[in-house]
């Protein structure tokens, strides 16, 4: 059986538009971030799906990167938010309000 | 399987070549030292790198080649691109020797992160393939996010770096998915691959009988709204005041130097040199957010009580008179966005040199009230910040007003002399601000019983000297820097 | 498609299985585990818990060991397609791998020197 490519591309489509409204809703920084981590997992499944409707490697190399990319993002992030919840016991993006226009 | 093995062409990327490899020796270096010894020998490693980065980048003027598979463009945009930010760098790790001997910071990671940065910032100059662009956008993002949060004790700096990091992982993920959309479009993510239907064109310029126009003009838009956040422009400018304000003040001018110029060389080469042809399809979102930045960055800006928020608000509103340049996409547009971006750089590392100084240990007096009669105790520093704002307003013999005019002269070629009429309307808000510090500095008694702030080191004053000097210079012999700038030419295939 | 092709899917889906179950067993039969009374009692003030919390907290230590370990592995994933393609690429990918790998091993010693692996409280 074959899957129709379309379909592929819509669910990185909705995956991409979760992860954008659940980072705009939520309020925890870790929970943001793993929106963002949903939207470049979505990003992966268009690359890997568009390499094979063009029938050459070269999405599936970009996913690669990618990945790498994420995890040192995953790291510095985590590392940051970390050294927020440590401080004020709470990664809450609401607590965090010291810097208002 | 035969393997093509890419020919090894460096010149391309030895000046990131030569920032990486002085990073790590300043990393590894102090590492296995530690600190028992003196640190004095770390600005001197910097120094050496980014000076090295820089020559090696002056001596391919001229050459215009694609190297590496084509992953590196190798033209005088680029090259422009680099010298400016070398100099950026040089300038910010100087500041830094001073900033982090007075608040007592590591110094180490403080440098190595900054030639990462300017690095990352060098590659996306010179990035010919979407992916290269990409990385070079995370090596410099992720070396920024960690020197937002580099006062680590600080609440205010670790909010601002969360912030940022947030948004900015954000918007990379928004440039990632216009990526991916334009490969599915084009089925290539490299921008000077010339593809099976293209006569002369670019196989990304030409809409072949294979290529999706409108996955192309959707991936587009998306590319543009994850660069969009990278140059600060509004509506995806929400992280930059909290970003400047928590920074450290070195941090937040090679910031808004930096990460600016290497934003728009990005966002020029894709829009002005690749995307050409689809100039009536990105121009309506371009000028929408160049109208809406320019006037909410004024008009916010007016409102601020705190210095670094006020500078970041402007900041913004500058990368508005740049997208101007980039509206404009003629040849003048590019050299004027790129003269531009150079000069506002210099002015701008001045300015938040002279805050860094002026807030004193610790940085804890960046509020407009803290700079009562600032120039009856600091006359010098008062008077190089005075330069610096009326360079930022435009003011005539500075080097702002050559900049805005080169800019705005560019956009009424191509015809939209209402989107000048925007700007300089713009601008005029703009003023009242700059002008509001000036009135608190100049005209307001010092607040009685506090201390002005101790006077900086050497290096930092020596800083607010050379940008001080250059944004006078500039002013007036603007000659060189423009002729260089109209030669900083993209890659032309066969040229 | 067949079966055959999914063969070594399955292989390596037993084998990982397999790995995963009998390092839990050997851990639950060979570590030493001596239980006195003492050891079960409530630490110092001798009241009992109401919730038990150390299911759900872990020192703050095992986060830089996380990070340390996603950095280090992810990195690694780079060596497997050129493990693949090594015969092709030959003398050039040796040199490039050789490269890559001695930027990780300035990380490492970097993370070393700076006490990143040190395990004090």
């Amino acid at each position: 059986m074959r899957v129709a490519p379309e379909y592929y591309l819509s669910l990185a489509g909705l995956m991409f538009v979760i992860g954008v409204v659940g980072a705009l809703i939520r309020r925890n920084a870790i929970v943001i971030f793993m929106f963002v981590e949903l939207m470049l997992n979505a990003v992966n499944l268009a690359f890997v799906t568009f390499a094979r409707m063009w029938g050459h490697v070269d999405g599936q190399v970009l996913v690669f990167f990618v990945l790498v990319v994420a995890a040192a993002e995953v790291v510095v992030g985590l590392a940051i938010i970390l050294l927020i919840s440590r401080n004020r016991g709470s990664s809450d993006v609401d607590d965090v309000n010291l810097l208002r226009w | 399987m035969e393997m093509d093995i890419p020919r090894i062409e460096l010149a391309g990327i030895a000046p990131e070549i030569a920032l990486t490899v002085a990073a790590l020796v300043i990393l590894v270096v102090h590492a296995v030292l530690g600190n028992r010894f003196s640190t004095w020998y770390l600005p001197y490693l910097a120094t050496l790198g980014l000076v090295v980065a820089g020559a090696l980048a002056v001596i391919v003027w001229d050459v215009n080649d694609l190297q590496l598979s084509g992953m590196i463009a190798l033209d005088n945009f680029a090259t422009f691109v680099k010298v400016s930010l070398a100099v950026f760098g040089l300038l910010t790790v100087w500041l830094g020797r001073d900033y982090l001997t007075r608040d007592r910071l590591e110094e180490s990671e403080f440098y190595a992160l900054v030639l990462f940065a300017v690095a990352g910032m060098m590659l996306m100059a010179a990035a010919a393939d979407l992916i290269v662009m990409f990385l070079a956008l995370e090596t410099f993002s992720i070396a920024l996010y960690v020197l937002v949060a580099f006062k680590r004790r600080s609440t205010e700096a670790q909010e601002s770096a969360m912030k940022y990091f947030l948004l900015g992982a954000f918007s990379s993920a928004f440039f990632l998915f216009g990526i991916a959309l334009a490969y599915g479009a084009v089925g290539t993510t490299n921008l000077y691959s010339t593809g099976p239907e293209a006569d002369s064109l670019f196989r990304f310029a030409s809409a072949g009988p294979s290529t999706d126009l409108d996955l192309l003009v959707l991936a587009m838009g998306l590319i543009i709204v994850g660069l969009g956040f990278k140059i600060a422009a509004v509506p995806f400018h929400a992280w930059t005041p909290d970003a400047y304000q928590g920074a450290p003040s070195p941090v937040t001018g090679f910031m808004a130097a930096g990460s600016k110029i290497a934003g728009f060389a990005a966002l020029i080469r894709v829009l002005d040199a690749i995307l050409f042809p689809l100039r009536w399809d990105w121009r309506p979102l371009v000028i929408g957010i160049a109208v809406l930045t320019m006037i909410v960055g004024s008009v916010l800006a007016v409102v601020q009580e705190d210095v670094k928020r006020m500078l970041a608000y402007s900041s913004i509103a500058h990368a508005g008179f740049v997208l101007v340049g980039v509206v404009a996409a003629n040849d003048r547009g590019v050299s004027g966005s790129l003269f531009y971006l150079a000069t506002y750089g210099l002015t701008v590392v001045g300015s938040f040199a002279v805050v860094s100084i002026l807030a004193g240990p610790g940085e804890h007096r960046t509020r407009l009230t803290d700079y009562r009669g600032a120039f009856y105790q600091r006359p010098l520093l008062a008077g190089a910040l005075t330069l610096f704002l009326l360079a930022l307003a435009g003011v005539p013999v500075t080097s702002g007003f050559v900049a805005k005019l080169v800019v705005f002269g560019a956009a009424i070629e191509s015809g939209y002399w209402w989107l000048v009429v925007i700007g300089v309307l713009a601008s005029a808000i703009a003023a009242f601000f700059y002008l509001r510090v000036l009135v608190v500095m100049y005209m307001q008694e010092p607040i009685e019983g506090v201390e002005p702030a101790p006077s900086g080191g050497w290096l930092a004053n020596g800083v607010v000297a050379i940008t001080a000097a250059t944004t006078i210079v500039f002013g007036l012999a603007w000659g060189p820097l423009i002729d260089a700038a109209e030669h900083a030419r993209f890659f032309v295939a066969g040229g | 498609m067949n079966t055959p092709d999914y063969l070594p899917i399955l292989f390596l889906l037993v084998l990982s299985t397999l790995f995963a179950v009998g390092s839990m067993l050997a851990a639950s039969k060979l570590s030493p585990r001596r239980w006195t009374s003492a050891k079960l009692q409530s630490y110092e003030s001798g009241m009992v818990p109401e919730k038990d919390v150390a299911g759900d907290r872990f020192p703050v230590k095992f986060y830089l060991v996380a990070m340390l370990f996603i950095i280090f592995d992810i990195e690694t994933a780079f060596l497997y397609p050129w493990a693949v393609a090594y015969d092709e690429l030959g003398l050039f990918g040796l040199a490039e791998m050789g490269v890559f790998i001695a930027i990780l091993l300035a990380a490492y010693a970097y993370v070393w020197k700076r006490g990143g692996l040190e395990w004090v409280e």
